[in-house]
Parts: C-alpha cells; sequence; structure tokens
C-alpha cells in the first residue's frame, strides 16, 4: 500500500501488523492472537493435529468452551443425547491431551463462545482472533479483525497460530441520525442486510460507522457485528473508543493496573481517522430504521413491522424464485401485513441477543403481562454470567410470572443441535439470527427475526405485534 | 498435494441462489466427532421435501459437478458441509458466486468453487440436461468449463486457484513450515508484550 499512515483503516492497520509473510499462492500468511473453540467445529481439527503428530503451537491463546449442543433444562452427566456426551467428552479429552483451557458446564464462566470471549475481556481491539463458527464476526465490536473459520482451519490456527487468507476489501458502512424509541441494534442490521443483501458483502469486511454506533453500547454493537456474516461480510467491526475501554477496564482477562492504560492508548491509536480510506462506502439514514422483522427464509428478507409482506413481482427478475420459495415456505401470502402474524414460539437467546441488555429490554415488555395461550417461549442466557447477573435483578422472575421457561445458557434453539426445537410447521419469533429452512431443529419449521423486545412483545400477543405500542 | 487442474465429470444442476449451509446439511448431524458417512445426510431435509430433489435424480447418480447458484453455502461455517457433498460424490463446484467461509473450506479440501456468469450457468445447466451422460471439464488452468461444444469462462480467487493447480492447499503443512516467522511476529504484537 502506498497510502499514508492516517489513511490507512483500522482493518489494514491490523492485518499488516498481524502479516506474518507471503505465502506460495499469494495469500497472506495472518498470526491470528486469539482462538476460541467449542465442541462443534473442534474434534475433527484435533484429529488433524494427531494424524500428523503436531502440537498446539501457543496453547494458552486458545480457549475453549461448550455451547451448541449444551442442553438447558439438566445439565447432568452423561447426557441423555449419547451423540451430545460423545461430543462433550471429545473436547475434554482434547483440552486435556494439548493443553488448553476449557470453561465447561461446571465452570461459572461457561456461555456462548461469542458471549464469553467478552465478558471476560479476551476480546480487545487490534488483535485478530478466530473461531471455528460464524458469527464470530461478533467480536469485530471491540474494533478487532475476528473471522468465522471451517474446521481445516482451526486446526491450522491450531497448530501454527497462523491461517492463509486473501485480504478482503473494507466497505464503510455508515449509518447516519438518530434511532428512534423501539428500534434497536438488531433492527439497524437486519435493515442493513435489508438494504445490502445476503450476499452483498462478499469479499468485504464491514467497518460500521456513524452517530448510530457511535451511540451504541458494547453488547448493540456486539448484535450488529454478530450479524455481518449474514449480509456475506465474513468481518464486521466498530473503531475503539472510549465505550470500548469502559466496558474492558476491570474484566478479568483483559489488561491490568498500568498495562491497561498503556493497552487503551494503543487501542483508541487504531480506529480509522478521518482520512481513512475505503474500497467502498454506503450511508443509511437511521431515523428510516423501523423495528425489522423476516417474512422469509434469509436474513435479508424483512420488512419494518408496519409495512406488508412484499409482492413477489416487486422484486427484479433475478430475486422473483427466491421469493416465491420463500413465500411458500413459510406459507404467507404476498402484501399481508407481518403485524398480527400468529405465532407458535418465542425464543430469546443466541450469540446475537443473548447478553443481559437483550434480557433487560425484552424483560421490560414482559413485566406485568402473560405468554399467549397459544404460545411456549423461553429465554436462554447467553451465558452463566449473563443467567446470574439476570437472576440477581429479578429478571427470571419477570420472565416466569409472565410464562417464560428459564433456562440454563447455551446456543439452545437457535440452531437446535440441543433438545430445544420447533415441531413440525410451528412458527417461531426469535431473537436468534438465521431463518434458514429447518434451521431451528424442524425441517418444516418457520423463523421471524427481530430484537429481543418485538420477541417479547409477540410472545404476549401471540402474533407479531409492534413494540413501540407495548413500551412507553 | 496432489496438482487439481482439471476436474471431469457428469453434472449436477441446481440453479437455487442463496442455499445455506443448513440446506446442506441439517445441524442435527453435526453431532459427530468425525466427518464419516456425512454423505449420505446431504440436502436430506430439502430432499424428503422434494421428491424430485436433483440429488436424487438417478439421471444425475454419480455426477462430480455441481452447478449451482448465487451466494452459494451461505450461512455456518461448518466443513461438514462441503464434507457432505464430498462424501456424495461431489468435486468441482461451479455458482455464480460463494460464501466465503465455505469457499475457504472447500479449497482446504481440494475443491474448486468457481465463479460463472448467470446465463453461462444457465447453459451448463441446460446441456446437462440435454444429455446427463456428457461430461464437464472444469479446466482450472485455462479458467473455463467445457461441456461438448459449450465452452464458458470462469473465475476463482486467484490464491486459491494458484494454491489447487500448484498442489499447494495443504495449508497446514505449509504454515507449520513459518515458525521462526510466526514467533517473530508475535514478540512485536504489544498485546502480546503486556503493551511495553
Amino acid at each position: 500500500m502506498t497510502s499514508t499512515a492516517s489513511s490507512v483503516n483500522l482493518f489494514n492497520r491490523v492485518w499488516n501488523e498481524h502479516t506474518v509473510r507471503e505465502m506460495p499462492s499469494g495469500q497472506t500468511q495472518l498470526f491470528i492472537g486469539q482462538h476460541l473453540i467449542h465442541e462443534v467445529t473442534s474434534p475433527q481439527a484435533f484429529q488433524m493435529l494427531r494424524d500428523r503428530g503436531l502440537k498446539v503451537l501457543f496453547p494458552q491463546r486458545t480457549l475453549a468452551t461448550v455451547d451448541h449442543i449444551i442442553p438447558t433444562l439438566s445439565q447432568a452427566r452423561p447426557f441423555a443425547d449419547g451423540l451430545a456426551e460423545e461430543m462433550m467428552s471429545a473436547i475434554e479429552r482434547n483440552c486435556r491431551e494439548f493443553g488448553v483451557t476449557l470453561l465447561n458446564t461446571s465452570d461459572p464462566r461457561q456461555g456462548i463462545v461469542h458471549v464469553v470471549g467478552p465478558e471476560l475481556g479476551v476480546t480487545q481491539p487490534g488483535i485478530t482472533l478466530a473461531c471455528g463458527d460464524s458469527h464470530t464476526s461478533t467480536h469485530g465490536a471491540f474494533g478487532c479483525i475476528a473471522f468465522g473459520i471451517g474446521t481445516s482451519q482451526v486446526a491450522d490456527v491450531l497448530a501454527s497460530q497462523t491461517m492463509a487468507l486473501s485480504r478482503p476489501r473494507v466497505r464503510q458502512v455508515r449509518v447516519s441520525g438518530k434511532l428512534h424509541r423501539g428500534v434497536f441494534a438488531k433492527d439497524v442490521i437486519l435493515h442493513i442486510i435489508r438494504k445490502l443483501g445476503v450476499q452483498g458483502g462478499v469479499g468485504f469486511a464491514y467497518e460500521y460507522a456513524g452517530p448510530v454506533f457511535d451511540a451504541m453500547t458494547m453488547e448493540e454493537r456486539m448484535t450488529v457485528c454478530n450479524m455481518s456474516i449474514e449480509g456475506g461480510a465474513r468481518c464486521g467491526y466498530v473503531n475503539p473508543d472510549q465505550t470500548t475501554v469502559e466496558y474492558l477496564r476491570g474484566r478479568p482477562l483483559a489488561p491490568q493496573g498500568a498495562a491497561f492504560d498503556r493497552a487503551a492508548a494503543w487501542w483508541l491509536g487504531l480506529a480509522s481517522g478521518p482520512d481513512a480510506e475505503f474500497d467502498d462506502r454506503v450511508e443509511i439514514d437511521g431515523a428510516q430504521i423501523e423495528p425489522t422483522v423476516t417474512w422469509g427464509i434469509n436474513p435479508g428478507q424483512s420488512v419494518g413491522v408496519s409495512e406488508r409482506i412484499p409482492a413477489v413481482s416487486s422484486f427484479s427478475p433475478e430475486e422473483q424464485a427466491g421469493a416465491r420459495e420463500a413465500l411458500s415456505f413459510m406459507g404467507f401470502d404476498e402484501n399481508h401485513p407481518i403485524q398480527g402474524t400468529r405465532i407458535d414460539v418465542a425464543f430469546i437467546g443466541s450469540c446475537t441477543n443473548g447478553r443481559i441488555s437483550d434480557l433487560r429490554e425484552a424483560a421490560n415488555v414482559a413485566r406485568g403481562r402473560k405468554v399467549a395461550a397459544n404460545v411456549r417461549a423461553l429465554v436462554v442466557p447467553g451465558s452463566q454470567q449473563v443467567r446470574h447477573q439476570a437472576e440477581a435483578e429479578g429478571l427470571d422472575q419477570v420472565f416466569q410470572e409472565a410464562g417464560f421457561e428459564w433456562r440454563a445458557a447455551g446456543c439452545s434453539m437457535c440452531l437446535a443441535m440441543n433438545p430445544d426445537k420447533l415441531i413440525g410447521r410451528e412458527i417461531c419469533a426469535s431473537s436468534s439470527n438465521r431463518n434458514f429452512k429447518g434451521r431451528q431443529g424442524s425441517p418444516t419449521g418457520r423463523t421471524l427475526l427481530m430484537s429481543p423486545a418485538m420477541v417479547a412483545a409477540a410472545a404476549v400477543s401471540g402474533c407479531v405485534a409492534d413494540v413501540r405500542k407495548l413500551v412507553h | 498435494m496432489q496438482k487439481i487442474e482439471i476436474v471431469a465429470g457428469r453434472g449436477l444442476p441446481l440453479l437455487i441462489d442463496d442455499i445455506d449451509t443448513d440446506r446442506i446439511i441439517p445441524a442435527r448431524y453435526l453431532r459427530c466427532v468425525t466427518f464419516e458417512g456425512l454423505g449420505d445426510h446431504v440436502f436430506e431435509d430439502d430432499r424428503k421435501q422434494s421428491p424430485d430433489h436433483p440429488f436424487d435424480d438417478p439421471r444425475f447418480q454419480g455426477a462430480k459437478v455441481l452447478i449451482t447458484g448465487r451466494n452459494f453455502g451461505c450461512g455456518s461455517s461448518r466443513e461438514h458441509a462441503p464434507q457432505a457433498l464430498i462424501r456424495w460424490g461431489i468435486q468441482a463446484i461451479v455458482g455464480e458466486s460463494f460464501a466465503e467461509i465455505f469457499f475457504g473450506n472447500c479449497t482446504a479440501n481440494g475443491v474448486p468453487a468457481v465463479c460463472a456468469a448467470p446465463a453461462d450457468l444457465k447453459k451448463l445447466a441446460a446441456a446437462v440436461l440435454a444429455e446427463p451422460a456428457r461430461p464437464l471439464a472444469v479446466d482450472l488452468v485455462q479458467s473455463v468449463i467445457r461441456c461438448g461444444d459449450l465452452t464458458v469462462t470462469c473465475t476463482m480467487q486467484d490464491g486459491a486457484r494458484r494454491s489447487l493447480v500448484t498442489g499447494n492447499w495443504d495449508f497446514l503443512g505449509q504454515l507449520v513450515e513459518a515458525e521462526t516467522e510466526i514467533r517473530q511476529t508475535a514478540q512485536r504484537l504489544p498485546y502480546l508484550t503486556n503493551f511495553t
């Protein structure tokens, strides 16, 4: 790059710092400062190391937790699901053999990997981070570059603390203005994906910038970055600022004492400056964003809660087959209002929206109300720490009095690898990240993505409802 | 590693956009500690819901080249998805575009995922439908796909393409060779040196 230092954006600055060398293929061998693993995508990777007689090069730079298959009712071992138990045994054995720290269900720090990393202070600005999970983009909220990777790359990172990558381009997505009341970070990212498309970010890292992100808390930024991958962008990030620094201060695995002050100075200096150059820029008006709900089978198929499900003819010719497939699978009529769509299940949780602020917003809606008779509703905290904090605040009581089930921490019904699943054609109002066909455990089950407050509103209404009418 | 210059075999058209990895291999089959047996469950839920699914069509049995649409392999990073396709018999994928993590997983397993224009994908699918036994050749050296008289151009991210055609797609082996440089990089990173 011929750019001067002030023109280099955060992504390229961090990439350059972590470049080990150029590979024979022309790809970059990139150093990965922090590796996170879980039980689903790591067992085959450890086997790859065994097959080649390799060790974990920097075992202290990998942290393991368990989340995807964790039952949320009883965690007594052995698990009732023999396959889940086998995966648990495998990660326990692998971590022991290779010297990796494991936050198991008996550890109060256990939880969804993308909730645990930030709350422990492992996720920090300026680092590179990788995890065998596509929602690793979450960690970009801190101004680091975080990649979701496959199992072969998990093996690469375990054995070499590096991986081979081609440098993506960087698109700045600027959201200007101010969000209206009742509009949350989830609505912002659903709106961005609706505007830019589910494939719009392929080949790009997204830098989220502008007043709307500046005003967000770290947890809100995590929600936005989490779903970058749903817009095709493998990485998304927000520049570190004072909000980032204050979030990290005092976290157990963040720098301590004088080192923290030195760290904070380095972190703040990494941010893209006013002269930073980007390969592309997009601007979106935050005031235009409504509480948003998906109507289809990918996260880009969404509308504002006051809108109607779009007509097939409103799509470009190339998009019409996909819209028709989505309407057919969902059993929805075009031109029909999304508000009032009957639901069967309400799920609050996931790496997108299973943090304490999400539970607080949902509890504000649930407080003093009752889950509709036709709805089963569950709240699954993103981590044991989130669960304990919520209990300390009495949120578990609020939810249970309203008729929600209060569960143990894990990924749960976001992808239904544990016993929490939709049944048959059930429709779920979900605070998770994917409305793919069959995603929530029933091949014909249906998912409507929305913010946790909107899920709570749907749960107490029995149908999709506008949260702005419920909270004053 | 083996140099992957040309993949030749029968085609299988599945011209749908935005096929996600949950559809390719439903999450319940990720409850495993090896990739064995995943080929039996590829597209399982889609196949149960559409009896004429191309993966069940007798004309396409034994196919090696999957022809698909835009943003194939979006969603979850599960390497189980390309593993399920490989174990069913797929050795190359031709589409309008690919999700990045899926693309990387394919490359790491020696499966080229190459891009072609939508109109050319339709032509290739039509050629396969007209004569399913006629093989396609995905040529990474010439950057073309041939099927009988039909030749269309294809593109692939150059680093991945070079790694396949030169037999350098075993990244793990190459990465660990650079241990000295890796340790030097670690020593210059502020957060690995207590920000001194």
